[in-house]
């Protein structure tokens, strides 16, 4: 038997998870291929950051950043009444910040792609910066915010240190497909784990099928500069 | 409220080269501007300048009164706020909009009808940029910029996206579209025949200094100094009227001096004889000079001639005649050696009819 009530959780974090990073990540996208600012470098590592820490050090370090001691978790608390560890707020906000640069690298790369001179061409042609993003620039990476959305939808289907650091293990809280399958398998329920496996390996597939079949038509389709 | 462009700007760019650039354009006299300058000297830099896109180090631009730019007190408007629109050399169309969407574009809500029509692209309105030729492009991103009504068109050397037969075809299409925009233009360009063709004033640009300023003809007639001559490349540009066409070649009234050339293209109609005014362009290296009066050559114009001057720079010789009109002809400082040309002679000049350049 699947644990389906974990897979529609993974997938419901999924995608709210790349919902935000869509609101987030473009604008940083934008910052981070256009500002001509010398220490760029720096924030440019900050984002990069989650691709080679170790799951559970940005964990811990979330963990700690919104437990009901700190400055965010107190805010939180006042706010909401609720709290933000081993909750399903808390893990979207871990997997936004474990997931930023699987969306905003590839966006800022097609950004960056696009050439400058239409940009410049439409600011001359009086169109302000917001309406030249949304009708240049936005339009000609198309296929690089795909990408950037595919990468970190996928990305939190199967995460899963971060999870278990910020969120602990709680049936349709924060228990997701990945601790899932890591309780099956404890469980010596090989039969279930292989099952939740492959439906994940199935999922990953195609994403990553879709984001290149995604870019081969933006190629046949725009093969200028 | 002056009817001119001022700019007075400095940038140095990271190469080093720095631009100091004094400049002012009689709009009211001049529909069409000219930079005019060999390659590296700056032009596109003062043409980003003036659009927008760059920022001077210090100075000030002013256009028709209203304040572009001015370091000391702090203004730099943006491209959408000088309306200066642009043209790219390679015209910058937006690679995923139809060509009505282009032109479009920039137009304001409410003139979008029509334009495709007003500026005769109706048949190419479903195209894509890449689906159309050089040419084409070229006139939709002149659509594109004059439908976004600019105060000021900025042309980045228009003509040189294309080939030389689309070139000559496109540059009095294209004089007659700026005049027809209504639109004061300024075209950068290094070319020469395009200088005359297109502009009716013209600043030379110089390892980033403005050398001289003024109507073309004055300035490849009157070059300032030296290196405005050596840019404008001591041409002979001469007033002249077409005669006759046969065969082929069209025979050129210069002064009292008749001239043959080639009929290149149908551009230049002929009516009676003397009413077409034309100017002749011919490179001071086209002219050959001989002692006595050539015989059985296969040149065409063979004239006589004074010689005014004589001035050896290096290898190269540059010789002022006057056969009625003057000419400037450059030959070997060995030939004019073994020549022995000087001032007060009398000598014969040789013009090839394909060397004889035909512009209105």
């Amino acid at each position: 038997m699947m644990d389906w009530r974990a897979i529609w959780l993974s997938a419901r974090l999924a995608a709210s998870t790349t919902a935000i990073l869509l609101v987030v990540g473009m604008p940083l996208a934008y910052w981070l291929a256009f500002s001509p600012r010398r220490w760029k470098f720096l924030a440019q590592a900050a984002v990069a950051l989650p691709l080679v820490l170790p799951p559970t050090v940005l964990g811990f370090y979330i963990l700690l950043a919104i437990g009901p001691r700190s400055p965010v978790g107190a805010l939180y608390a006042r706010l909401t009444g609720g709290m933000l560890p081993f909750s399903f707020q808390g893990l979207l906000l871990a997997s936004v910040l474990y997931s930023l640069p699987f969306t905003v690298q590839p966006i800022a790369a097609a950004f960056a792609a696009v050439d400058r001179k239409l940009v410049e061409a439409s600011w001359c042609l009086g169109v302000s910066r917001m309406a030249t993003f949304r009708r240049v620039i936005a339009p000609l990476a198309r296929p690089g915010i795909a990408t950037g959305a595919v990468l970190s939808f996928a990305h939190t289907m199967g995460e899963f240190g971060v999870v278990l650091m910020v969120g602990g293990n709680i049936p349709g809280v924060t228990r997701t497909v990945s601790i899932s399958i890591y309780d099956q398998a404890q469980a010596l329920n090989y039969a279930a784990a292989g099952r939740t496996s492959l439906f994940l390996l199935a999922i990953s597939f195609t994403a990553l099928a879709l984001t290149y079949a995604l870019q081969r038509r933006f190629w046949s389709l725009w093969p200028t500069s | 409220m002056a009817n001119e462009l001022i700019c007075r700007c400095r940038k140095r760019l990271a190469s080093g080269f720095e631009l100091d650039a004094d400049l002012r354009v009689p709009l009211g006299e001049s529909p069409v501007t000219v930079l005019f300058g060999p390659s590296g000297a700056g032009k596109t830099t003062l043409l980003r300048l003036l659009a927008g896109l760059d920022r001077a180090d210090s100075g000030e631009i002013r256009f028709r009164g209203e304040t572009w730019y001015d370091s000391a007190r702090g203004i730099h408007q943006a491209p959408q706020q000088r309306r200066a629109g642009f043209l790219f050399q390679d015209f910058a169309l937006f690679p995923h909009l139809t060509v009505a969407r282009n032109v479009e574009y920039g137009a304001p809500r409410g003139k979008r009808k029509g334009l495709l029509e007003a500026f005769g692209l109706a048949a190419l309105a479903a195209r894509f940029p890449r689906e159309i030729s050089g040419g084409q492009q070229q006139r939709v991103a002149l659509a594109r910029a004059l439908a976004a009504e600019p105060a000021l068109l900025l042309l980045d050397e228009p003509l040189s996206a294309l080939d030389a037969a689309a070139r000559a075809r496109t540059r009095h299409e294209l004089r007659r579209a700026l005049l027809d925009g209504g639109v004061p233009a300024i075209v950068v360009t290094h070319d020469r025949t395009e200088a005359v063709a297109l502009g009716d004033w013209m600043a030379v640009l110089a390892d980033g200094r403005i050398r001289q300023a003024g109507p073309v003809r004055e300035v490849f007639r009157h070059p300032a100094d030296a290196q405005v001559a050596e840019s404008v490349g001591v041409e002979n540009v001469l007033p002249a009227s077409i005669v006759a066409r046969e065969g082929g070649l069209l025979t050129l009234q210069i002064g009292p001096a008749r001239l043959e050339c080639v009929d290149a293209k149908d551009a230049f109609q002929t009516g009676g004889a003397g009413d077409c005014p034309v100017w002749a362009c011919i490179r001071a290296e086209d002219v050959a000079l001989a002692r006595e009066r050539p015989r059985d050559s296969s040149v065409r114009n063979r004239l006589a001639g004074r010689v005014q001057s004589v001035l050896v720079e290096g290898p190269l010789a540059r010789v002022e005649l006057d056969c009625g009109f003057p000419l400037v002809a450059c030959v070997t400082a060995l030939s004019a050696g073994e020549m022995g040309l000087k001032a007060g002679e009398t000598v014969y000049a040789a013009v090839k009819a394909t060397a004889v350049h035909l512009t209105e």
